[in-house]
């Protein structure tokens, strides 16, 4: 009886529902998947999820997206996929075949992508990837036609921090002697990987290197040992908590160095909000342009509808996929997803990270690979073909 | 002798994890799974508390450990007394437990979300270095360290010279036995699993100072409160104080030495060793 009364109930609800949907043009569905648990979702809260969070706001704000002369108010529906694979393939296809989804959001981090590239594959949805970094755009390109990356690859990463390092020896502002370590995971091992053989082409002494695991309570042992081999530059190819815990762990030997970099969180706020004025100097992985126009506007309205400020990496790049989504929305004025995923490839967009357009690998070429705090902001230090990267300054103790 | 200290300071901060699970294992018979949960709760209560009203964590711990015994004692209350009161072995409300004490977890890792947030929550205290013998060490694992000795120290004396602790004891070696000469069990299982709680919610307080949290890490504590647990032998401190201490020091022993990367196949080989070898635990008996 009771089931009866709950089935009437809902019956009679579609069919509100479905009067009332027939006022007012449909919303656009775009489904949104990413870690909100799991050892991926403190990245996630920083990266991703606030900037769907801005976009929706802003683009309903001005009355939607317009698709065939219509204007179309954009509804969201969000899945946390625990920062499981296998829960990011089901979530991907729940919100494809249940939630009919126009458009799904590519989800977090590049191993989560990488692991999403054949579902969105076979169900015909774009994947515009923003915290994704791979040296295989080419092969996953002619697997996966619709897959595209923005925010680089990992030779270049490594390469232009070595670069800079190699820049400031042969200007006799360090010396030789580099200390790496690397998580053991995919992202810092294929780093470390791409780093080791960057380094010693560039004529430094690698003096100690090592990995530890996801996770490791205690970094001490490895500081030291690093300490011990009296190293001019300390690179790590590191996670969040590592980065803390590498950069806290150098505090307290006083690790003398001309160069310290770390990886992944480096770049966020909350980076600079505990370490204060001993981030001064510290290089990382990404960076932005802190004095263009468009990211100040962008970091400004970030705070003010998210309440927190966005990274100087992964943050901008995201809500740049999402600024080429609608634009390529609004652009091919249509929402098949076929004819919206090649008017993605064939044109450029304006971004707040700058144009953005795609290689014939999907592929953005231009993007930020090595950032400093400098004077309390997360600048960049270099790029591939982004402007306004500043020079380095040496890392001067840890007052 | 840098690495028999480094040692010591990581056995700290594993007894801090795991000397509220013996409780709650031991005593209260409660395989309690969300254990790593109430640990991150304790250390948000510390951040919370430390941005927010500039509040020492030392100070913190004074807050959390009653708050967090009553909040223990209403979980056993009301999610887990119906669970012994039905289980009619040992081995069923065990398996009861863990399945409700997993379900916990999840429930407590959507709440911390939910007021928290899913980001990572840190803080600096006391991040400088101290140096002990000619080598430097973080003065905020050393404090811990010895919040840690102290809270093994004051658990261990109470157990053993207290007519509370010698009820717990006797209801860790045999509920039955123990009703049997007058203790009320269901009243001290409870007291015990709340101590258990707030002993693993003072450890997170501790632990906040120099580990980066996030509302989801807790299963990494609850996974090595387990080994440590189990290493030490059911329900007896000092067996799991020596699992800690063991713990660290191969960990710190195999990270110096050999290679860091190789601290995790230690701690689990150990394990193994540990279960092929004495599968009652250092401290265990033998099941009669």
């Amino acid at each position: 009886m009771k089931r009866r009364t709950a089935l009437m109930t809902s019956i009679a609800a579609l069919a509100i529902g479905a009067a009332s949907a027939a006022w007012a043009a449909d919303p656009i569905i775009i489904g949104a998947v990413g870690p909100k648990t799991g050892p991926l979702a403190g990245g996630a809260v920083v990266s991703h999820w606030p900037n769907i969070q801005l976009w929706v706001s802003e683009v309903n704000a001005r009355g939607g997206l317009n698709v065939g002369g219509e204007m179309r108010l954009i509804e969201v529906i969000e899945y946390d996929d625990q920062t499981n694979p296998a829960e990011t393939i089901k979530a991907v296809t729940r919100l494809a075949t249940q939630d009919n989804a126009d458009f799904i959001l590519a989800p977090y981090s590049t191993g989560l992508n990488l692991a999403a590239a054949p579902i969105f594959d076979r169900l015909g949805y774009p994947q515009i990837t923003s915290t994704a970094t791979t040296d295989q755009a080419a092969e996953l390109h002619a697997q996966f036609d619709n897959l595209f990356f923005t925010l680089g690859t990992n030779s270049a990463i490594a390469g232009d921090a070595v670069q800079i390092m190699a820049d400031l020896r042969d200007a006799g502002e360090m010396g030789n002697r580099i200390a790496m370590v690397n998580v053991a995971d995919a992202f810092g091992i294929e780093l470390a990987a791409a780093a080791g053989p960057a380094f010693e082409a560039a004529g430094f002494e690698i003096v100690y290197q090592t990995s530890y695991p996801l996770g490791t309570p205690d970094l001490s042992p490895v500081m030291k040992a690093a300490a011990a081999a009296e190293p001019d530059a300390f690179v790590a190819w590191s996670y969040p908590p590592d980065t803390f815990g590498l950069t806290e762990q150098a505090m307290i030997e006083n690790l003398d160095v001309a160069v310290f970099y770390t990886a992944v969180a480096t770049a966020f706020p909350a980076y600079a909000g505990r370490f204060g004025d001993a981030a001064e100097g510290v290089m990382g992985i990404g960076g932005v342009n802190p004095e263009s126009a468009a990211f100040i506007d962008y970091a400004a309205r970030h705070l003010e509808v998210t309440g927190q400020a966005p990274d100087y990496w992964a943050s901008g790049m995201m809500y740049a996929t999402l600024q080429i989504l609608e634009q390529a929305i609004e652009g091919a004025d249509t929402l098949d997803r076929a004819i919206v995923t090649q008017y993605i490839k064939d044109n450029a967009f304006d971004t707040v990270m700058g144009v953005m357009d795609f290689d014939e690998n999907n592929s953005n070429a231009s993007f930020w690979t090595v950032g400093q705090w400098q004077d309390g902001v997360f600048t960049g230090l270099a790029s591939t073909g982004r402007e306004g990267a500043v020079a380095p300054v040496l890392k001067d103790g840890w007052e | 002798m840098d690495i028999l200290i480094t040692g010591l300071l990581l056995s700290g901060t594993y007894a801090l994890m795991a000397l509220g699970l013996t409780l709650q294992y031991g005593v209260a018979r409660i395989m309690n799974l969300a254990n790593g949960e109430m640990l991150v709760a304790g250390g948000f209560a510390a951040f919370a508390l430390y941005t927010g009203a500039g509040l020492s964590p030392l100070l913190t711990l004074f807050l959390v450990a009653p708050v967090a015994y009553i909040v223990n004692w209403a979980i056993y209350q009301i999610m887990l007394r119906p669970l012994v009161k039905r289980a009619r072995s040992r081995g069923e409300l065990e398996q009861d437990a863990i399945l409700t004490t997993f379900g916990l977890s999840f429930v407590m890792v959507g709440l911390m979300v939910w007021f928290f947030g899913g980001d990572y929550f840190n803080y600096s205290y006391l991040a400088r270095g101290v140096v002990i013998m000619g080598d430097n060490y973080g003065l905020n694992r050393v404090v811990a360290f010895l919040c840690s000795v102290v809270l093994c120290l004051g658990l261990y004396l109470w157990l053993n010279h207290s007519k509370a602790g010698m009820a717990m004891r006797a209801v860790s070696v045999s509920p039955q036995s123990a009703q049997l000469v007058g203790i009320n069990v269901p009243r001290l299982s409870a007291r015990a699993f709340a101590l258990g709680g707030a002993v693993t919610a003072v450890g997170g307080v501790v632990i906040s100072t120099f580990l980066t949290l996030d509302a989801s890490t807790g299963v990494v504590f609850t996974m090595k409160a387990l080994i440590i647990v189990i290493m030490g032998g059911v329900g007896d401190v000092r067996g799991t104080i020596l699992a800690a201490v063991i713990l660290g020091m191969v960990e710190t022993i195999v990270a110096t030495l050999i290679d860091p990367g190789l601290t995790l196949a230690a701690a689990y080989a150990l394990f193994i060793l540990i279960l092929l070898f004495r599968p009652q635990g250092l401290f265990g008996k033998k099941p009669a």
